[in-house]
């Protein structure tokens, strides 16, 4: 128990030094090249690089005189993001296990659809999306149209699938051959044996897929946000904060820093349901 | 031979495997009473484990005929007649010891609460009290071995198959899972048949040794073990034990076996 706690200590205490390594680094870097005058790659100024303090600064700053802080309109456009990502993720989960298990049972799949599923990743996501969200806009199925943020999350989910197709497929597969001979001389059902054998077999794999997707269902829920009129989303204010960048250089750095803050919880959120359900050796665990 | 109450009847089973390939075995008769236990012995690629697949219905043989209680092997094994425990104990790493234990009997769809029973006395049975909430990563080799027969034996089948269970473990643990193994046998009265490479383990064990040779696979005697019962620790110092580890041997080179 002592080495656990003396480990977690440990733990944070990289990731703080970790934390100021970066700054100094940053900070660094500025100082360098603004006293030398270098003016390659480029040259460092407050627009090109604004003081890491300045970039936290700005979210506790009213956005104009009288109205509330940046960070308190930040905090409603990731919640808003972070929905349209949680339901890609989900999505884009589900479908992605489906297909995955559908593949690992049926061997022709495997030659017949997987290229296609590798080849819709080679799709420039940005392409993609405004077809998605503006050109789909429309689109209506019985009589309901879907909202504007749920067009986003297909976006999401299309990120989503991939990794998850992947390794469920790896993971069905990953069964001990004598643990599935057991299941025969119990006479198990197929379905038996899928629940109890290979799903479980395949927990580490698929949470290993579940936090690669956590992030990219943020950066597709982003993504899918830019071309489309939404302005909810910490999409819209990227594209706001782009046009004022010359201005207010560090809103959109702050912008990025709430973004990438996103992606980290849905990150720990998948470790922490993985610590909840998974037993494992700790060696054992992908 | 005859015996009274035949479990396992098998007749001209012959296995080859590819087309035009290697015999594994060949017209191998064996008759296996209730209650006995019976241990396959042979130098490895004699087929002693691919007899015992082909009597537990997970190998189908290429000819021959195999009867359990009367049934043909597959019958059998959608009865769920049989209780394998291989080499590996082939836990389920997710499953804590009791849930592994409980695995076949969620299979035979029992109800949780008859699930609980039979698996505390399984628990019982096999000495692992205090263990019971434990993943099998965080147990010895032969303790995850325990789990495996109580999980075998939870059922009750008819026929406990055992494919060399103690092969992976060291000498001392060997010997008190054997000792142990008897005393579950004679408790539940099943019917054993137990493959393994260990003279000693085979004479200790049996009521008969079946001595296989290879190329092909076939059996070359049948040994009968008149050790007293209960066999103890001190059966192993017996004159009787050594002539008839001796016997085996014996047969074994006579077989052809390249130990």
């Amino acid at each position: 128990m002592r080495s656990r706690i003396g480990s977690a200590t440990a733990r944070v205490a990289v990731l703080g030094l970790v934390l100021v390594g970066l700054w100094a680094l940053w900070e660094g870097y500025r100082k360098l090249w603004e006293e030398t005058g270098w003016t390659r790659p480029f040259p460092v100024n407050a627009t090109t690089m604004p003081h890491l303090h300045d970039i936290v600064g700005a979210l506790f700053d009213p956005i104009r005189e009288g109205e509330p802080l940046l960070a308190r309109y930040m905090l409603d456009a990731a919640l808003f993001t972070a929905k349209e990502a949680a339901v890609g993720f989900a999505i884009g989960a589900t479908i992605g296990f489906l297909l995955g298990a559908l593949i690992a049972r049926f061997g022709v799949l495997q030659r017949g659809v997987m290229p296609y599923v590798v080849a819709s990743q080679t799709i420039p996501i940005l392409a993609l999306a405004p077809i998605v969200v503006v050109g789909l806009g429309n689109v209506s199925i019985v009589g309901w149209t879907p909202k504007d943020w749920m067009r986003v999350a297909v976006i999401a989910a299309y990120l989503t699938f991939f990794p998850v197709t992947v390794n469920t497929v790896r993971g069905l597969r990953s069964a001990d051959p004598a643990a599935v001979e057991l299941m025969e001389s119990y006479a198990a059902r197929e379905w038996s044996v899928f629940w109890k054998l290979r799903v479980p077999a395949a927990m580490p794999y698929l949470f290993s897929a579940f936090k690669v997707a956590a992030t990219a269902s943020v950066v597709g829920a982003v993504i899918g946000e830019l071309p489309s009129s939404i302005q909810d989303g910490l999409g819209g204010w990227i594209i706001n904060f782009n046009q004022y960048y010359a201005l207010d250089p560090e809103n959109l750095w702050a912008v990025n820093l709430v973004a990438a803050l996103l992606g980290i919880s849905f990150f720990l959120v998948v470790v922490l349901v993985e610590k909840l359900v998974v037993h494992r050796a700790p060696e054992q665990l992908v | 031979m005859t015996v009274a109450e035949a479990v396992v009847t098998a007749r001209g089973i012959t296995k080859t495997f590819g087309k035009g390939g290697v015999t594994a075995l060949q017209d191998i008769d064996l008759e296996v009473g209730s209650g006995e236990f019976i241990s396959l012995i042979g130098p490895s690629g004699c087929g002693k484990s691919t007899l015992l697949r082909v009597i537990g219905d997970l190998v189908e043989p290429t000819a021959g005929e195999i009867l359990v209680n009367g049934k043909t092997a597959h019958r059998a094994r959608l009865d769920r007649d049989y209780g394998i425990v291989f080499q590996a104990a082939v836990l389920y790493d997710w499953r804590t010891v009791v849930k592994n234990i409980a695995l076949p009997l969620e299979l035979l769809g029992w109800s949780r609460a008859k699930r609980a029973e039979r698996v505390s006395e399984m628990v019982k049975l096999v000495e692992l009290e205090g263990f019971e909430k434990h993943y099998p990563w965080q147990l010895s080799g032969g303790m995850q071995q325990r789990v495996s027969i109580a999980r075998a034996l939870s059922f009750s089948p008819a026929l406990l198959l055992m494919d060399e269970p103690f092969g992976a473990l060291d000498e001392m643990t060997r010997e008190r899972l054997n000792a142990e193994l008897l005393r579950i046998w004679a408790e539940t009265r099943s019917t054993v048949i137990f493959v393994t490479h260990s003279i000693s383990e085979a004479v200790y064990l049996s009521t008969r040794v079946v001595v296989m040779s290879p190329r092909p696979g076939r059996i070359t005697s049948v040994i009968p073990i008149d050790l007293p019962q209960p066999r103890m620790f001190e059966t192993r110092e017996d004159p009787r034990f050594f002539e008839l580890v001796t016997e085996v041997r014996e047969a074994l080179h006579a077989g052809g076996g390249d130990e």
